[in-house]
């Protein structure tokens, strides 16, 4: 088992610096030197010159890579070219703002959706069922900045309940959350009862029911362990879906966070900060991947004993 | 001891789909008594495992019970409360299925899951539950007991796990057992181990009602049998009787296909013609369509069953 | 009808003992009753109604795009300087925009947009995936590492990052915009591909085709490939409404499709600041993905009911 957990450690690590060789490359294919773009028409060629070299802009992309990825190791990023700030001083103040964003988004789909799912299906075909399923489509097929927008309208502007933007207090950070988690509920409340249908068709409830147990204790007792192994896996595919909608929730809700870094740094051509940004925001994917892993291997048993 | 343990009377079950209602067992009479082993036997589908369910309140959904009259002990069962059906389930009555693989929970150990039953039925503290369930685990022939209890499902063999399923079955000394085909996915050495575990729980007080569609599982344990074909009784009698004298032509073509199995000459025989669809039943004897020894009557009217010979024979065929 | 055939059924057996021919068509019918690709979307119209009610709303979205000079007396970029922001009315359906355009025209021209940024890079990342997904799943080794590592990779960036960086890399534009969203998309067709064709590599008739000696290439695109078929046409009805919302979300940062063209999402995004006296500019937009989405999930789901390909697994 712990043999399995290492090679898993060292499969994420590799896949890490995949994705950070990846993103090296695509911001180095660019045409034109980032510089020069950056200092714009009239700068001076020699001052260029004397930047690019600096930076060790004018060395082989793989030098360059292994600058970094040693630099990285060490906590270093570079530096923002926009704000004239370390990367990683950047990314941590804003990743609190995510981190608590996500959480509390994360929070919200998963209460609502697993009950709303765990009703649904076990009053499947009633109204309530139709209700909610109708319901989670809805939310799976709102976009993300319409239920912000929404929200932010009726809750913010026209009844006041709500500030508007920033996050001062806790309270500006419920309507984003509400928003990004809305989608995930639905998401989440789909397979809950999709995969709780399945279970309850196994021939494991039957044995329990013959057991004498009712309907609350096969569910709870047998059938929601059972439910929860692939709902563990759709956890970590939703941080993914998270961070990707983070980035509109930040933006419209003026929300200093990872996403909203990562479009400041695009319309900068801040390309130090967006590398940063956005390698980051793969590696909260790649944790959460596995963890979620790991848990499944706690939680279930035949593949504990298998690895 | 007298009276019956498991009286079932007209029981129909019926299946509401989308395509019409379907009747899965129809116009069920069946009796168990004390210390007797009773089969079911009939082609899948015919509606063995249904009625089963229905004693045990656990017909899948969009079936239901429609009609008749289930008593264990002599008391109704049919038409209790949920509360009282779970009472019932697992101390009274108790059941064990087809598929030792995938009845018992791979998430839970399998100790654990044999206490359950006491801890849901019973007052008592986990640990006497624990020591109970090691006893019955015993009982049932399984070594190294405490140790087996630490396994999960996945980690025990088809016949260990048909084992604990008994165990689970019988660790509140139900009146009765319902088998349902619980050897069919064991090989053969194996069901003939669980068949004697079976005689032997029967000796000791449990009347068991085993479902196959073996005929010689059925006549190595039991002491009554019930032909079922297209969702009925075609044919019952004692297992002597009826396997000697088979009256109803579905039963003889059934013996015929077994026998023919066995011996190594000649060609597998079979019943020519396939099970009718039950939505859409034949007029008159559900059997006519594949009957060697069918009449015009056969075709218009279903025989009620009928005295065949010997005392407690019964057939349903108008040429008995 | 499925009655009829039945009771055609009922009929057969009330006739005595059949001779074996009529026994073996009996079978055949009776078990080998293979279902049409055309009888399964009779059956799915049968069972799921919101399904026929979805393709029906997908093909006026269509049309509407199609005819769009025709359904509309407006230009798309006709300004009027003294009709800005004014509410919907009977002059105006949706109303009009900052610069007194008319929305409803709007909304149908960036249908145009919208509509073929779902289904362009859907289906370049589909036939990209499904071929890289089988080559994965078929040769293994090597091919199946690279692949499957690189797919790791794609799918670790949160899939809004990962095309705003790809964005930032080619520029905007319309061309660009398809070439982003079948890159970010291509990895995850490419897993259930190759798990698909792990499955399918097992099965006798695959077996057998290697024992006869069928070249690989015709084992991979002329065997696998099509057995995957029900597998791909419910992943595209569901992958096409999550293009056409990375798109809009593109647009909405201002990162997809640029000005003079015009997308839903850059509607929503030019409407934002005013979102407070003239909500209708950014709502109208936004109800119109969220329909089109939504009619491509109720269609994918009734499809998913009748194909059902993940029960196979």
């Amino acid at each position: 088992m712990l043999h399995n957990a290492l090679q898993r450690l060292l499969q994420s690590i590799l896949v890490l610096l995949g994705c950070a060789l990846m993103i090296f490359i695509m911001l180095r294919i660019i045409p034109g030197n980032p510089i020069a773009v950056l200092m714009g028409e009239h700068a001076d060629t020699a001052v260029i010159e004397r930047m690019t070299a600096e930076l060790g802009l004018d060395q082989p992309v793989l030098i360059q890579f292994f600058r970094y990825i040693g630099g990285a190791l060490r906590g270093d990023f570079g530096t923002s070219y926009s704000l004239g700030k370390p990367v990683s001083a950047l990314i941590a103040s804003a990743f609190v703002n995510t981190l608590i964003l996500a959480l509390m988004a994360a929070l919200f789909a998963w209460v609502l959706g697993v009950i709303s799912g765990i009703i649904a299906a076990v009053k499947k075909n009633s109204i309530l069922d139709h209700l909610f399923m109708g319901a989670s489509l809805l939310g799976v097929s709102m976009p993300v900045f319409m239920t912000a927008m929404l929200l932010q309208y009726f809750l913010s502007f026209r009844l006041k309940w709500f500030p508007i933007a920033g996050t001062d207090s806790l309270a500006g950070f419920l309507l984003p959350a509400v928003a990004l988690g809305w989608n995930s509920a639905g998401s989440v409340a789909r397979l809950v009862r999709s995969t709780l249908l399945e279970i309850l068709e196994e021939d494991y409830i039957d044995t329990a029911r013959a057991k004498g147990r009712g309907q609350l204790g096969v569910l709870v007792l047998h059938a929601l362990r059972n439910a929860m192994l692939p709902v563990i896996t759709m956890m970590a595919i939703q941080l993914s879906g998270l961070l990707s909608g983070a980035v509109i929730t930040e933006t419209i809700f003026a929300i200093n966070g990872i996403g909203r870094l990562a479009v400041q740094a695009i319309s900068a051509r801040d390309i130090p900060l967006l590398q940063g940004t956005v390698l980051f925001s793969a590696a909260i994917v790649i944790i959460g991947n596995f963890i979620a892993d790991s848990l499944y291997n706690v939680l279930d048993p035949r593949i504990r004993r298998r690895g | 001891m007298s009276g019956k343990t498991l009286e079932i009377r007209h029981l129909n079950t019926s299946f509401f789909t989308q395509k019409g209602e379907v009747g899965a067992a129809k116009d069920i009479c069946l009796e168990v008594r004390p210390g007797q082993i009773v089969g079911i036997v009939g082609e899948s589908g015919c509606g063995k495992s249904v009625t089963a369910r229905s004693v045990m309140g656990l017909v899948k959904y969009p079936g239901r019970v429609v009609s008749g009259e289930i008593l264990l002990n002599g008391t109704r069962i049919t038409g209790i409360s949920k509360k009282e059906a779970c009472s019932l389930r697992g101390s009274e009555v108790s059941m064990i299925f087809q598929e030792p693989m995938t009845s018992l929970n791979p998430v839970i150990k399998v100790g654990r899951q044999v206490e359950e039953v006491l801890l849901i039925h019973k007052k008592i503290t986990k640990k006497e539950a624990k020591k109970e369930a090691a006893k019955i685990l015993e009982a049932v022939g399984i070594s190294d007991v405490a140790s087996r209890m630490e396994c999960y499902p996945h980690q025990l063999s088809g016949g260990l796990r048909q084992r604990v399923m008994i165990a689970m079955a019988m660790i509140c000394s139900p009146s009765l057992l319902i088998a349902d085909e619980p050897t069919t996915a064991l090989d053969v050495t194996v069901e003939a181990q669980i068949l004697r575990l079976m005689k032997k729980l029967c000796e000791a007080g449990t009347s068991i009602l085993l479902i196959s569609h073996n005929l010689g599982v059925i006549a190595q344990v039991c002491d009554y049998v019930y032909v079922m074909y297209a969702g009925r009784i075609v044919e019952q009698g004692e297992t002597f009787t009826l396997f000697d004298h088979p009256a109803h032509p579905y039963t003889r073509g059934l013996l015929g296909a077994a026998k023919s199995l066995r011996s190594d000459a000649g060609l597998l025989k079979t019943i020519p013609g396939v099970v009718p669809n039950l939505l859409h039943l034949p007029a008159g004897c559900s059997f006519s369509p594949r009957c060697d020894s069918c009449m015009d009557l056969c075709r218009s009217e279903m025989p009620d069953m009928l005295p065949a010979g010997e005392k407690g024979h019964l057939t349903r065929c108008w040429r008995s | 009808m499925f009655q009829s055939r039945a009771q055609k059924f009922a009929r057969r057996y009330e006739k005595p003992n059949p001779d074996s021919r009529d026994r073996s068509e009996e079978l055949k019918r009776e078990i080998g009753e293979e279902e049409t690709f055309f009888s399964l979307m009779r059956r799915m119209a049968h069972e799921n109604k919101l399904a026929v009610f979805s393709a029906i709303v997908i093909l006026l979205f269509i049309l509407g795009a199609v005819f769009a000079p025709f359904l509309t007396r407006y230009s798309y970029h006709d300004m009027d300087l003294l009709n800005r922001l004014s509410a919907p009315s009977a002059e105006h359906l949706f109303g009009t925009d900052e610069a007194g355009r008319d929305i409803f025209t709007r909304l149908l021209y960036g249908s145009r947009v919208s509509l073929l940024t779902g289904v362009v890079p859907t289906i370049l990342s589909m036939l990209g995936g499904a071929v890289l997904g089988v080559i994965s799943g078929y040769h293994g080794g090597w091919a199946d590492a690279l692949i499957m590592r690189l797919a790791d990779i794609m799918l670790a960036f949160p899939s809004m990052l990962l095309a705003m960086v790809i964005m930032y890399m080619l520029g905007g534009g319309l061309i660009n915009v398809f070439l982003t969203l079948a890159l970010v998309n291509w990895a995850s067709v490419a897993r259930i591909v190759r798990s698909e064709v792990l499955a399918l590599k097992e099965t006798e008739y695959v077996e057998a085709a290697r024992v006869i000696g069928v070249p690989e290439r015709t084992i991979m695109f002329r065997h696998l490939l099509p057995n995957c078929l029900p597998t791909m046409i419910v992943l595209f009805t569901l992958n096409v409404p999550s293009a056409i919302l990375t798109e809009s979300s593109l647009s909405f940062l201002g990162l997809g499709i640029q000005e003079p063209r015009s997308s839903w999402g850059l509607m929503v995004n030019a409407g934002r600041q005013f979102l407070y006296n003239a909500p209708w500019l950014s709502l109208v937009p936004s109800i119109a993905i969220m329909l089109i989405v939504l009619a491509f999930n109720f269609l994918g789901d009734g499809l998913r009911d009748v194909l059902d390909p993940y029960q196979k697994r």
